[in-house]
């Protein structure tokens, strides 16, 4: 079924766009990582301009995180002033990253230093969650039971001024941590178009120290806020938005986080971890060949 | 068949001023305008029309004409960016800017364009993929000028905005031809010419122009205009549309 998109000015195939919106879908319900890290890439390589597909896949991962938000308040795990904290600097973080991505692509390096950013991030992350994981499944098949890691915050943060009480969070710093590292997904949000899920989770838990109750509610109350501004800053900067190409993500993906989370109830989450890790580290994989071979393209041509 | 008698002043005009009763052409298209509404996915021009001789017939003796057809999009400034390898990964490097490069160009002709007319011919009437004039906005060396004309052209290939269809045009009984221009669906809206060409013995006997007006409609014009035009609102609905989709989804999820 061929649609026409009226931003992107292509005509592409609904239902394979559907399917994918879908398939990160299903993969972000299992993994609870909004899967804009997934859907950008794979937009681009199906043809869509970079621009189009970075600032339309920042709304799929505001639906994708809706329903989580709704489900983790309930169970009251969103702690909303540490939440306020990460959406206001996440905001500005934004506005930043928008600023950054104008430089970039009038010096023509948007898209290599989106692709090492990717590398980057991917890589390290996916390392980490390889060996973390693979650890946590060797302990679990000698039949010991995993340390509980004793929570406590990185020395640096401890330093930080102002310091107040973060009650759900369990915790006693300075807003500026919180407001930091939502600057630094904030940026990372709109040139990336993802909603920074996987670096926010380990970062609130290995360098805030948080509670692990309020770790994901919170993150997803973060990623729906600043998705939703990054929307906004591509709709009036870069125009680049495609309601077209949203809504069809939107549907895959919202009808396969569903279907994700509850695979994710049925199996073990060291295994869970494990298989997002071997995902991560393929994407990137990907991107970094995709920077050292021989491009099929050596030309590209941009409206000036 | 009123469009078509139309037109034959116009083309009667493009063929005055030389010598002599020369053929006239009278072209016409099968759409003056084309919709692009949300099945679109390419379209097909049909371009046709008539050669009228003096004589009403080729002249005994003379040797026959060819047509050739050349659909151009609206010009456009491009920036032309050219990789290179940079420690080990390729970055963007050089870059050229062309003031005037033709969005969309397709040419059509009786017998591949280099048998019909010579290198000099086709770069005044800008016939074939290497003969167009870009007008590079730089004053770089022409080696490397030719290099980047050639990357932009293979590029604009590639992706069908730019082609070349040797013998797709169609002469019958030596006075009517047609052509069949496809429109790919990524093509830019604006509006485009439609240029036939007679040509004999090398020499260009007459030229005619007609206009094919590409235009997003319905649905895909209000959208692309609200984005333009009205961003905040545009950029609120896609949020709105967003957070009721996944609401919508959580809901339904807790229900079943």
């Amino acid at each position: 079924m061929d649609l026409y998109l009226p931003i992107a000015n292509l005509s592409v195939n609904a239902l394979v766009i559907v399917l994918l919106g879908g398939g990160v879908g299903l993969l972000s319900g299992m993994f609870g990582v909004g899967g804009g890290f997934l859907t950008t890439p794979l937009l681009i390589v199906y043809g869509i301009p970079p621009t189009v597909a970075a600032a339309s896949a920042a709304s799929q991962v505001t639906g994708a995180s809706v329903s989580g938000v709704l489900a983790h308040w309930r169970r009251g795990g969103v702690d909303v002033k540490m939440g306020a904290m990460l959406v206001g600097g996440g905001v500005l973080g934004s506005l930043v990253g928008a600023w950054i991505f104008r430089l970039l692509q009038d010096a023509g390096q948007l898209d290599t230093v989106i692709a090492v950013i990717y590398v980057l991030l991917l890589g390290s992350i996916g390392g980490m969650m390889l060996r973390e994981s693979l650890q946590a499944i060797g302990l679990a098949r000698r039949g010991e039971a995993p340390r509980p890691a004793k929570r406590r915050h990185h020395p640096l943060i401890a330093s930080l001024p102002f310091r107040t009480r973060f009650y759900k969070s369990g915790l006693y710093i300075s807003p500026l941590a919180p407001l930091l590292l939502g600057l630094a997904t904030g940026v990372l949000t709109v040139m990336l178009g993802i909603g920074g899920g996987f670096i926010l989770v380990p970062a609130m838990i290995y360098l805030l120290g948080m509670a692990t109750g309020a770790v994901v509610g919170t993150s997803l109350f973060q990623i729906l806020f600043v998705t939703a501004a990054a929307t906004m800053i591509h709709a009036t900067t870069t125009k680049a938005v495609d309601i077209v190409l949203a809504g069809l993500l939107l549907v895959g993906s919202v009808v396969g986080a569903q279907v994700g989370a509850r695979i994710a109830g049925r199996v073990k989450p060291e295994w869970l971890r494990l298989a997002l890790a071997a995902m991560v580290l393929l994407v990137a994989t990907r991107i970094l060949l995709g920077l050292v071979w021989r491009p099929a393209e050596i030309y590209s041509v941009e409206l000036a | 068949m009123r469009r078509l008698a139309a037109l034959v002043p116009l083309a009667l005009l493009t063929a005055q001023g030389q010598p002599g009763p020369k053929p006239v052409l009278v072209p016409d298209v099968s759409q003056r305008s084309i919709r692009i509404v949300y099945s679109f996915t390419g379209a097909d021009l049909l371009l046709f029309g008539a050669i009228l001789y003096p004589g009403g017939r080729l002249p005994r003796g003379e040797r026959p004409v060819d047509i050739v057809v050349v659909v151009k999009g609206p010009t456009e400034s491009v920036l032309v960016r050219e990789k290179e390898r940079l420690a080990g990964i390729w970055v963007n490097a050089d870059q050229l800017r062309y003031r005037s490069a033709p969005s969309f160009y397709a040419i059509a002709s009786s017998r591949p364009i280099e048998e019909i007319v010579d290198d000099k011919t086709r770069a005044i009437y800008e016939l074939g993929l290497d003969s167009l004039q870009l007008s590079p906005a730089s004053n770089a060396p022409s080696e490397q000028q030719d290099r980047f004309q050639q990357g932009l052209v293979e590029l604009k290939r590639r992706v069908g905005l730019y082609y070349a269809a040797p013998r797709a045009v169609e002469i019958t009984g030596g006075v009517l031809y047609r052509a069949r221009v496809a429109i790919p669906a990524r093509v830019p809206v604006g509006k485009f010419t439609a240029e036939t060409f007679l040509i004999q013995k090398g020499r260009v006997l007459a030229a005619a122009t007609t206009t094919v007006d590409i235009q997003k409609a319905g649905f895909e014009r209000f959208v692309a205009r609200a984005a333009e035009r009205n961003s905040v609102v545009y950029g609120l609905t896609a949020v709105a549309i967003s957070v009721a989709l996944g609401w919508a989804a959580g809901l339904a999820a807790r229900r079943l």
